[in-house]
């Protein structure tokens, strides 16, 4: 079974993150950058079932030239070879053109694939849907936010949690998955697998490569836009005291002033 | 006027809050059509309450498909088609962003994803936790716009209501099938995303225990229980009720944080709370430079004190 992971590299949420105030875009130089958490369980999910049933895991990435980073992290932990889509005309792209362009990727990958696995959501834009808008594109079912994620066959079954409840879903392979939080926990690269990392192939594809048209990509033809941007002002603290035996009734009395209670 | 079409998020026969938040954020861009995507006889139980929030047209596609999501997605895109509309707006949810993401896909519209405000000249995000603003807008015809839930005020409206049946289309490529659902087990306090007061405890309450205290007090002022990153890391309290960054994003009237330190982490997911008080024992505890109450002391302490005192006011 050839599985095909997607990775995205974001900011670090415990480092401050900016906006480019140019464009609105996200300063991706302001802040440290890492695999985003979520993704390093989705290469783990893809690993756990290549063991079960062989075949090649892939990661695929699209983003700027440091995303290399990620993708040898995602090496490291035991994936087989990466494909990495790069280019400057990608900068500013919306989340359909960024679900289109990874679907087009998809269909380059060499050996094909039976399952796209991804995280349910990336920390910085959040959006939480380019890998069921990834499905769409290909007419493929999209079998999110997975708990469990079980192989039989020709047939993915899926255990989805969300805040609403928990679905039982299953479809036909190929289909995609996008793993939730809980799935598992992620291995650590060994020595072993970091040295193996840096000899694995890594195929980088500009857009020309990957046949996809730069006007469909790309901040001048996005279908969002961001107009303007602005930090928020930050919130200033307010009043500190120290609780001399009477700090709850303090707190009573301010909520009370707010006529909050 | 143009028609803005309004997903409506239902179970069982009841409507979430976030809808009627929708019906009245509609009104913004024009005139609320709420769409109806469920089992046969569904719409019979919601049209009251829709036009009571301003639905002017209820589109009602019925069906006992198990195909997951595409029905939704499949009735939304013949109406983008079929009525033209200014704007879809649909609850920010696990399943109302999947919607969302696969209609822009299919009718080829900016998505516009997790705004907290919604005007006819565009919207306004708030990124990273609420450190930016930012004001956006769709570069096509009808967007699809989600809108966080507790970012409006719901404002009832008589609507017209005029119901029409609308087809299910078959499906566009294959689906998932759903084989079985479990709904969530929801306890009788309010749904942390949606409740106005939030309480929650950090790596401070020290063990899952002791989180009744949070708990207690929460109760008391008929609020959520939500828990900082550490205090979920630690095993004190479930993944479900986490706020920050990697959990849920919350903004209610009032938010007691009960030691938390406030790593950006946990800012990201609840700053844009309207008052925040902190109790912590550390003087030097980040929470106390965004808290406008700050009392630095023993949480076992103030928190039951606070709990006695609102339950006095209570009589």
């Amino acid at each position: 079974m050839n599985i095909v992971v997607l990775v995205k590299q974001v900011p670090d949420t415990y480092s401050e993150r900016k906006l480019n105030s140019s464009d609105g875009t996200l300063d991706r130089d302001a802040t440290d950058a890492v695999l985003d958490e979520i993704n390093e369980r989705a290469v783990e999910a893809a690993l756990q079932l290549k063991e079960a049933h062989d075949g090649e895991v892939t990661v695929l990435t699209m983003g700027p030239a440091r995303a290399t980073d990620a993708i040898r992290k995602a090496l490291s932990m035991g994936a087989d070879k990466a494909v990495h889509l790069s280019d400057e005309a990608l900068h500013g792209s919306c989340a359909v053109q960024t679900a289109k362009a990874l679907a087009t990727v998809l269909g380059t990958v060499e050996g094909g694939f039976d399952l796209v696995v991804a995280g349910n959501e990336a920390s910085d834009g959040r959006s939480a849907a380019v890998p069921a808008m990834v499905a769409d594109v290909l007419g493929l079912p999209a079998l999110t936010h997975a708990r469990e994620v079980t192989v039989d066959g020709s047939t993915v079954t899926v255990r989805r949690e969300t805040d609403d409840g928990v679905t039982h879903l299953s479809a036909e392979l190929p289909a995609v998955v996008s793993v939730g939080e809980k799935i598992n926990e992620p291995r650590y690269p060994s020595f072993k697998g970091i040295m193996a990392a840096k000899k694995k192939p890594v195929v980088t594809l500009s857009l020309a490569d990957a046949g996809i048209d730069p006007s469909e990509v790309g901040l001048a033809t996005a279908l969002s836009t961001v107009a303007s941007s602005q930090p928020k002002p930050p919130k200033s603290g307010g009043e500190k005291i120290e609780d001399e035996g009477d700090g709850g009734a303090k707190v009573a009395a301010f909520l009370v002033a707010q006529k909050l209670i | 006027m143009a028609e803005v079409l309004v997903l409506v998020d239902h179970l069982e026969g009841e409507i979430k809050k976030s809808t009627f938040e929708l019906l009245t954020a509609a009104r913004a861009l024009g005139e609320p059509s709420a769409v109806v995507v469920g089992a046969a006889g569904t719409a019979a139980k919601l049209a009251d309450v829709l036009k009571e929030h301003g639905a002017e047209k209820i589109y009602v596609a019925e069906t006992d498909s198990t195909d997951f999501l595409t029905p939704e997605v499949g009735v939304l895109a013949s109406l983008v088609e079929a009525k033209d509309p200014a704007a879809v707006l649909i609850a920010v949810s696990a399943d109302g962003k999947e919607i969302a993401g696969r209609l822009a896909v299919r009718t080829n519209s900016g998505l516009l994803g997790d705004v907290v405000a919604v005007s006819a000249d565009g919207v306004t995000h708030s990124v990273f936790g609420g450190a930016y603003i930012a004001e956006a807008k769709a570069t096509t015809a009808h967007p699809v716009i989600t809108l966080r839930p507790g970012s409006v005020e719901i404002e009832p409206a008589a609507g017209a209501g005029v119901e029409e049946s609308v087809p299910v289309p078959a499906s566009q490529g294959r689906a998932a099938t759903v084989t079985s659902r479990e709904p969530i087990v929801g306890g009788d306090r309010p749904e942390l995303t949606e409740a106005s007061v939030v309480v929650s405890g950090g790596r401070g309450v020290g063990s899952a225990d002791d989180f009744q205290v949070v708990e207690a007090l929460a109760d008391s002022l008929g609020a959520a229980v939500g828990a900082s990153r550490a205090a979920v890391d630690s095993g004190y309290y479930p993944h479900q009720f986490q706020v920050g960054q990697t959990g849920k994003t919350v903004s209610p009237q009032l938010y007691i944080a009960l030691g938390i330190s406030g790593a950006i982490q946990h800012r990201a997911g609840m700053q844009t709370s309207k008052t925040i008080i902190a109790v912590n024992k550390d003087a030097e505890a980040p929470i106390f430079e965004i808290a406008d109450f700050g009392v630095v002391g023993d949480l076992f302490k103030v928190a039951p004190q606070l709990k006695d005192e609102i339950a006095k006011r209570k009589g």
